[in-house]
């Protein structure tokens, strides 16, 4: 299902925050979504799960995204927010449950079909082996793989995860971005936000970069990651070298004048 | 404990202690007397003592403490803070006072129904300033403040009608009535509070689903189909209801929405809504077996209910506030 979007306005307190962001995400894509703090990278985010007021359109599908009723966006569309919240003890196994909610009837239980779906979203982020240990006795890389397999538990055609890889070691950055893609490969569209350039040079199919709430580039790694688009748009300067499997950049050093 | 094991057990405890609330009270009734005052028709003594004393004492420490204990849980889960109790949210300080207020007017004396009344317009006040108030700004943090700030004012203007109440009797009797009891009770204020704790009973289940969702934060939870501003309206309005009305027949009966939670959640899942009715079976077990215990410590000058679960409730509240430092919910 594709996750069109025009001319996205939002305001947060009477001070605009983004400024006519357009953006397409089309079925079996993984987007990166690139940009320093501040940019409006969450706040994008936030808006297309119908977190905040935003004006502009946002269609999914032949849907408007704005006029859906919560529980049927929440069939359509997943969101991962950035912040981490478990707020009981809960267990592994139930939380990542959670993710059926929009599914299921009135105090229905849940069906051998949505076991099966948790246990999936459990192993494809490598949780499977902490299903019976309680939430918030984990470290923090394996509560955010955790929360992360509670929103593919929705099993939704549109996922959005706000930075997913921030505080995971180099092998579950690797994993969390594999699953992406492997939710991709499902015919799912995936917009992911991340610091890590590299990554998300290596990973994405395409990128989308923001600056002071706008559009700033659009378009593959490979041609949009560029010395000086880094310069302009987060103002480094960056090594950047390549091998087989896509580019590799280092931020180097702030570029003359320092961070814009 | 598997679910519907720790529910038949905690429901097999309220029932005893009901039971138990029946054969206890200053009138020595044998069993079969009391079993018979209760069923049998006629004008005997011990039919009045069962059906329009004890009965009605039983009936609302059911409904009461099952109230107290499910709207405790529900606030502690919508809030997601183990710290919240029905009185957080200013309902039983507001209807309190409405009843305080009654009391100085002097109309309790002119009708059995103008006590309960002016609790419960206290109540649906409450429920209205928080409604004003939480809707310009979703966050559960606002209701939490607003409800302190209510109940505060609300327990200034108590204190001020204490102030101003013309004689040390008519203070005395609105602190006696304050301290909560299900003392001399008739069975009209059980037809009174029941069916308005049913329904709040009714609007609190309806938001089962969305405390669990909300265990993940309120983003987490709108993102999987919460509606926040009804689920908001949900729950407060269930919680007043429920609250309002035990309120309004019993006074104020602390501590029992705070403690019941943190002590059947251990034995739950921690899902929110897999702790709801396991908490109100707690509260009217915990309730009515302070009541009975009211009535055998001090038989004849009779402790007030509420002034006991307190007594057991600050001690508990201390308990765990030092847990909470440590994370263990």
């Amino acid at each position: 299902m594709r996750l069109a979007v025009e001319n996205l306005d939002v305001s947060l307190s009477g001070r605009p925050v983004l400024h006519g962001v357009g953006l397409t995400l089309a079925p079996g894509e993984v987007v990166g979504l690139l940009g320093p703090n501040g940019a409006g990278k969450s706040t994008l985010m936030r808006a297309l799960a119908g977190q905040i007021a935003a004006s502009g359109t946002m269609r999914l599908g032949d849907d408007d995204l704005t006029a859906l009723p919560p529980a049927a966006r929440a069939r359509l569309l997943a969101y991962l927010p950035q912040s981490r919240i478990i707020g009981w003890r809960l267990m592994v196994g139930d939380l990542v449950g959670l993710g059926r909610l929009p599914w299921r009837g009135f105090g229905a239980r849940l069906r051998p079909h949505d076991t099966e779906i948790v246990s999936r979203a459990l192993e494809l982020m490598d949780v499977a082996h902490l299903a019976h240990r309680p939430a918030t006795e984990l470290s923090g890389g394996e509560q955010a793989r955790v929360l992360a397999a509670r929103a593919v538990a929705q099993d939704t055609p549109v996922l959005i995860a706000d930075e997913p890889a921030s505080g995971l070691d180099p092998a579950h950055q690797i994993t969390m971005m594999r699953a992406l893609r492997r939710l991709a490969g499902e015919d799912r569209a995936i917009l992911v936000s991340l610091h890590d350039l590299t990554l998300a040079a290596r990973w994405c199919d395409r990128v989308v970069m923001l600056k002071d709430g706008r559009l700033a580039a659009e378009g593959p790694p490979e041609a949009v990651m560029t010395a000086g688009n880094l310069a302009s748009i987060y103002g480094v300067a960056a090594h950047i070298t390549r091998d087989e499997g896509g580019l590799i950049l280092a931020p180097t050093g702030l570029t003359e004048g320092g961070a814009p | 404990m598997k679910p519907l094991a720790l529910n038949l057990a905690l429901a097999l405890l309220a029932l005893a202690l009901f039971l138990a609330s029946l054969a206890v009270g200053p009138a020595e009734l044998g069993l079969s007397e009391s079993v018979r005052g209760l069923f049998a028709g006629g004008g005997e003594a011990a039919s009045i003592i069962m059906r329009e004393i004890r009965l009605p004492r039983a009936l609302l420490g059911l409904g009461i403490g099952f109230t107290l204990g499910l709207a405790g849980a529900v606030l502690q889960g919508f809030l997601r803070n183990p710290l919240a109790e029905p009185g957080i949210i200013g309902v039983s300080a507001m209807a309190a006072f409405g009843a305080v207020a009654v009391f100085y007017s002097g109309l309790a004396g002119a009708a059995l129904y103008a006590l309960p009344a002016g609790a419960l317009a206290g109540a649906l006040a409450a429920v209205l300033i928080l409604m004003a108030l939480a809707a310009r700004n979703g966050s559960t943090l606002t209701l939490i403040l607003a409800g302190v700030a209510l109940s505060s004012l609300a327990g200034a203007l108590t204190a001020l009608v204490l102030n101003l109440s013309p004689n040390p009797f008519a203070s005395y009797e609105i602190i006696f009535w304050l301290l909560g009891s299900l003392k001399d009770r008739s069975i009209e204020h059980v037809w009174l509070a029941l069916p308005l704790m049913a329904a709040g009973w009714l609007l609190i289940a309806l938001s089962a689903r969305a405390i669990d969702a909300l265990s993940l934060g309120e983003e987490a939870a709108a993102s999987l189909g919460v509606h926040l501003g009804r689920t908001r309206f949900l729950i407060v309005a269930g919680v007043a209801l429920g609250v309002g009305a035990a309120t309004a027949v019993a006074g104020t009966i602390g501590f029992v929405g705070l403690v019941v939670p943190h002590l059947v959640r251990p034995l739950t899942t921690r899902m929110p809504s897999r702790l709801l009715l396991p908490a109100g079976l707690g509260g009217a077990a915990l309730l009515l077996m302070a009541d009975v215990a009211v009535r055998l410590v001090l038989p004849a000058g009779e402790l007030n209910v509420g002034v006991l679960t307190a007594l057991i409730g600050a001690p508990f509240f201390l308990w765990l506030v030092v847990r909470a430092r440590r994370e263990v919910f």
